[in-house]
């Protein structure tokens, strides 16, 4: 089986001009303006020496607040939308502070994992994105038998759960090194 | 429960990406993370990812010497080629996003400074969706290289930058594409970051004449393949 199979093509940074062929007007945007429970995710995405990344793009993935999927691998868990306009796909340039933000509604549990929200990083000096996942405070007793979790040194699972920070509003930092250090994830 | 855990997609084989610190690629030192990743099997959630498709396409956006009143500088290529995964299959219905230099190696970009001229006739930026074949198709004019302060001297080869979704969170990928025998890729830390040589070949587009388009342009053929099944599915009745 292994010899019929091509070679995948090899990942490359996106370099530092990245906002010519990745920013939209509405990247940000999972879910429409309006949308009644929106909430606001975002954070700043730090280097290893605690600088904020000026040239990164951030990119998330997530299920609709029934924890549905608009996909046919998703299909046993398919239905009508719950929330119109939902994207499920969010993408924000990091600002000159290394800000970034989407406004989404809250996933539901995906089967037996707690709430959350995949997340791609990719700036120049990354060869590759790297991964890693955005869980919910207001969720102690799922993220408590989350699998994923699970796995994960308990020093650093505080690093994969966003802080409430007002009304709708929850930070989630990103540190690509160094001291806490996000927990990146190989898919 | 016994959703949990569906059909996963195969790793590359080890050598075809490249190490997230690399310290000929200087930049990589402050953001490559310094501990090992933890393995995340796939769920849904990675399974399944943003099938976004003709919506995201502007009536000029497969055309980038033609977004502006007067055309583009430089020599007008076409590049295409067919998207597909590591068995093969097709992937249609996907969307292809590609940045680059103008025919000068200048980014249409407030943080480009070097001083080679920006064309006001070019921006860029590209985007398609594949068709169902897995096929897409640019036409641009070939980038120049630049000068940029990685080492002493340091040139980057003609490359576009290449964004693909794919079908599956998994499946996402950024690249770059170059073009062949180029003399730069020599010193490139970039281009040699891919520790498989057979590997780093992929990233080469191929000169393919019959694809030129005769008194018009050159063309450069580029596939993509992305990652493919753990195991094939069962077959889906056919639609």
């Amino acid at each position: 089986m292994t010899e019929t199979q091509l070679g995948p093509t090899p990942s490359q940074t996106v370099g530092p001009f990245l906002h010519i062929g990745l920013t939209w007007p509405d990247g940000a945007d999972v879910v429409p303006e309006g949308t009644p429970g929106a909430i606001r995710i975002g954070g700043v995405l730090y280097d290893g020496n605690g600088d904020p990344v000026p040239d990164g793009l951030v990119e998330t993935w997530q299920a609709d607040p029934e924890g549905r999927f608009d996909h046919p691998d998703g299909e046993a868990s398919r239905g009508a939308p719950l929330v119109p306009g939902f994207r499920g796909f969010g993408r924000c340039a990091t600002g000159a502070d290394g800000r970034w933000e989407v406004r989404t509604v809250k996933p539901g549990a995906v089967a037996e994992q707690a709430p959350h929200i995949d997340v791609s990083v990719f700036a120049r000096g990354l060869l590759d994105r790297v991964v890693t996942r955005i869980y919910f405070p207001d969720e102690e007793v799922a993220n408590a038998r989350d699998p994923l979790l699970a796995e994960v040194p308990a020093a650093r699972v505080p690093a994969l759960i966003a802080r409430p920070t007002g009304l709708g509003e929850l930070r989630f930092d990103i540190r690509l090194r160094g001291e806490g250090e996000t927990v990146f994830f190989q898919i | 429960m016994t959703l949990s855990r569906p059909v996963g997609y195969r790793s590359a084989p080890d050598g075809t990406h490249p190490p997230l610190d690399h310290p000929d690629y200087r930049s990589t030192a402050p953001r490559a993370p310094s501990q090992p990743p933890i393995v995340l099997p796939h769920r849904l959630t990675e399974v399944t990812g943003p099938l976004l498709a003709g919506e995201r396409i502007g009536e000029r956006d497969h055309d980038l010497t033609t977004q502006h009143d007067g055309e583009a500088l430089g020599q007008r290529i076409v590049v295409f080629g067919r998207v597909c995964d590591s068995d093969g299959r097709a992937v249609p219905d996907t969307l292809v996003e590609i940045w680059q230099a103008n025919a000068a190696g200048r980014y249409a970009h407030p943080g480009d400074n070097w001083s080679a001229p920006l064309d006001p006739n070019f921006t860029g930026g590209g985007r398609v969706v594949t068709d169902s074949a897995g096929n897409y198709s640019f036409t641009t004019i070939k980038p120049g290289a630049y000068p940029w302060s990685n080492h002493h001297n340091a040139w980057r080869p003609s490359h576009i930058h290449f964004s693909l979704f794919g079908r599956a969170f998994t499946q996402r990928l950024v690249t770059q594409m170059y073009f062949p025998d180029d003399p730069l890729f020599a010193q490139d830390p970039i281009f040699n970051s891919v520790p498989d040589p057979k590997a780093r070949q992929r990233l080469i587009s191929t000169f393919d004449l019959a694809a030129t388009r005769p008194g018009w342009a050159l063309a450069y053929r580029f596939d993509i393949v992305l990652r493919g099944r753990e195991q094939t599915p069962f077959e889906e009745p056919h639609d």
